[in-house]
């Protein structure tokens, strides 16, 4: 006899990761072979396995595709303005220490609209954990050109191929002081959790890049049309290589892309603990 | 601790005074970037902040600043940032996020002489009609001017409070003139200052909507890690803050993020008349002209000219109604402004062909002299 499911019972019922998503959102924006999904994925695994309650964790993103996770997730999220999520991240985790604010967003947003931010708050050693989700190309609006496009491939707004050099991002957060810098891709979700995981579990300024597929405005233009030909590309051509100086990992084209855990600093105080020991300071000399 | 609020007789820089104004208010979260004239706002903030526990950042640029002040309002705490012109032209698209996602919060702008750079150590008043319309889309905002250190302060308090009551930036136009003036402030005992804070959520949860506004058009706010998983965007969004992008929605949002400003006017609007009762000629002014205008009025009242003084400390929203009444009384609006005409237009707009509307120009750098002003309004009565 088959045993009769309750209404409610059924509802139980979910996919797995039905605590960290608004379900009722679905079906989302991303186009099929998009890494977005899988790199959120990911953080969420991650955010289960190191057990961070749910309500303490605040995702904020700027704009474009990457940015649109934080309307997905269901944690308080802040979708902001380009550029603009690192600031207003500090804004929350400054005003309100004890949560868990993260940043995910996209390469254009994070490294040319917002790329000051990015530096500035490596040095300032601002306690976030901040996740780009680096396609190489802006999604959002089309296909243009990003600053981490490589060399010599193609943008809707450089249709005779990349004449610029792009920013090698892991080497842009190490030499701004980053305290944890890495890089994984959107197929490498087990070791992309484990190293969301290991950064969750530290303070300052932790930064993670993953290599993500944009198949609908990068592949296409670059040779790589189909859903699963960028997949293919990342798991042919990486080279995993922990400790690796981040000044030799910079993505060129037919290149082995050097993916890892780069660097790990312990002692270095964030902004939020220099601010307690200044108070100290003051308030005993008073 | 050192004491918040510092009761008593003070000889402060208007500067000064607004930094304390916005202490008592209970701000507790400042994010800035240098700019003459309004430095010395961070300078006292970056001493008075270790002393009460506060959270000053000297920020990359303004960009950073204003985006940081959003982030810290959405944790519950009060925040502001301070600036001048250029800075004050950066912040604009997230001023605009914050009217987006109703965020309590306060932006000081010690005006200075532009465009561009323009005159960095003199003053303005040649952001009005930007501090309405700086950033894109048709939104509300609202904006104090204040005349004196002593107005600086109160006025501060003020924009704290209309920013929490409305969950809307607020801003503080003041200028040159008043940043750098030294003057007395009287701080009252901490327990006399009324101070308003944001509505929250009466309802568990499950059954809370971030932007379902109540009857006052204003939705109450949860905070983020409190439990009410929310979720807030720039773009266009429905009652649940998720983005819904269609011309319906855009009507309904767009519409009551004026609303909950406009159909409060009266609230918010705080004028102070003076000589008006049988006045034929008012002088409509605000900020530090307030003072040399006031003097004219006096001067031609011993004249025996039926002058009257009409000072906007709310600059936005306007002051319709108080302009509609009057003009159907005087002759005369005379408006000095230290710019080419903004609150001209606005106060000839709404006198609306019943009394004449004459601007007084200057474009920055020094203030008018009471004669000036005087002058105008014996030419005008000699008409
Ligand atoms: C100030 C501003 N300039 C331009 C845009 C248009 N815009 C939206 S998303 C985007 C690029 C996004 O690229 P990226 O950050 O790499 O994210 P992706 O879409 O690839 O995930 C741009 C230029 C904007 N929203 N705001
Ligand atoms: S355009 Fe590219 S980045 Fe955007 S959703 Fe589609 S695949 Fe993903």
């Amino acid at each position: 006899m088959s045993k009769q499911i309750s209404k409610e019972e059924k509802l139980e019922e979910l996919h797995p990761m039905d605590k960290w998503l608004r379900s009722e959102r679905m079906p989302h924006i991303w186009c099929p072979g998009c890494g977005i999904g899988p790199t959120l994925y990911a953080w969420a695994r991650a955010l289960d396995r190191v057990g961070i309650d749910k309500d303490k964790v605040v995702y904020v993103s700027g704009i474009g595709c990457s940015g649109r996770g934080s309307g997905y997730l269901n944690v308080d999220g802040f979708h902001t303005t380009h550029g603009r999520a690192i600031p207003f991240a500090i804004g929350i985790k400054l005003a309100k220490p004890e949560l868990c604010v993260n940043v995910i967003s996209g390469d254009g947003d994070l490294f040319s609209i917002g790329g000051n931010h990015f530096i500035h708050a490596c040095r300032r050693n601002d306690d976030l954990l901040v996740i780009c989700i680096n396609n190489f190309i802006y999604g959002m609006t089309g296909g243009q050109l990003a600053p981490t496009t490589p060399r010599g491939q193609y943008a809707t707004t450089a249709p005779y191929g990349n004449i610029e050099h792009p920013f090698n991002t892991p080497h842009v957060a190490d030499a701004s002081g980053a305290v944890y810098v890495a890089r994984w891709t959107s197929i490498h979700v087990r070791r992309l959790e484990k190293s969301i995981a290991e950064a969750l579990t530290m303070k300052g300024f932790r930064y993670i890049e993953v290599l993500s597929p944009c198949p609908v405005n990068y592949g296409r233009r670059n040779k790589l049309p189909e859903p699963d030909d960028i997949a293919e590309w990342f798991r042919q051509s990486s080279v995993v290589r922990n400790g690796a100086d981040t000044s030799e990992v910079q993505i060129e084209k037919d290149k082995p892309l050097i993916l890892g855990n780069f660097v790990k600093r312990v002692e270095k105080l964030t902004y939020y603990e220099g601010l307690k020991k200044l108070e100290e300071r003051v308030r005993g000399a008073r | 601790m050192g004491k918040t609020v510092l009761t008593g007789k003070h000889f402060w820089y208007g500067n000064i005074a607004i930094a304390e104004g916005a202490i008592a208010a209970g701000c507790r979260f400042f994010a800035g970037y240098p700019i003459t004239p309004a430095s010395e706002i961070a300078e006292h903030i970056s001493r008075r902040f270790p002393q009460i526990g506060g959270i000053f950042v000297q920020f990359e640029d303004e960009l950073a600043s204003m985006a940081a002040i959003l982030g810290a309002s959405w944790t519950g705490v009060k925040s502001m940032t301070s600036t001048s012109g250029p800075g004050f032209s950066l912040m604009q698209e997230n001023i605009g996020l914050g009217a987006m996602m109703e965020v309590p919060t306060v932006i000081v702008n010690t005006q200075r002489g532009g465009p561009s750079t323009g005159l960095p150590t003199l003053t303005g008043q040649g952001d009005v009609m930007q501090a309405k319309w700086g950033s894109h889309g048709q939104y509300e905002i609202i904006a104090l001017s204040p005349d004196s250190p002593q107005e600086a302060f109160d006025l501060t308090i003020r924009c704290f409070n209309l920013a929490e009551k409305y969950r809307v930036p607020v801003i503080l136009l003041a200028s040159e003139t008043i940043a750098h003036s030294a003057g007395k402030v009287v701080v009252p005992p901490e327990d006399e200052i009324e101070l308003v804070y944001r509505k929250k959520p009466k309802v568990p949860p499950e059954e809370y909507l971030p932007y379902r506004p109540d009857e006052d058009l204003v939705p109450p706010m949860a905070c983020a890690g409190e439990g009410y998983t929310i979720t807030t965007t720039g773009l266009t969004h429905n009652e649940k803050g998720y983005p819904d992008t269609t011309a319906e929605a855009q009507e309904k949002l767009a519409r009551r993020l004026n609303d909950k400003i406009r159909k409060h006017r009266k609230d918010i609007v705080d004028v102070k008349e003076e000589n008006m009762e049988d006045a034929k000629i008012a002088v409509v002014s605000y900020g530090q002209v307030s003072r040399p205008a006031k003097r004219a009025v006096k001067m031609a009242r011993e004249e025996g000219i039926k002058a009257g003084s009409i000072k906007l400390i709310t600059i936005w929203p306007f002051a319709e109604h108080v302009i509609h009444k009057w003009a159907k009384q005087v002759e005369y609006f005379i408006v000095p402004e230290l710019n080419y005409g903004q609150i001209y237009l606005e106060v000839k707009r709404e006198a609306d062909g019943n009394a004449q509307t004459i601007l007084i120009p200057r474009m920055g750098g020094t203030l008018f002299t009471p004669r000036e002003i005087y002058q105008e309004i014996k030419k005008v009565n000699k008409k």
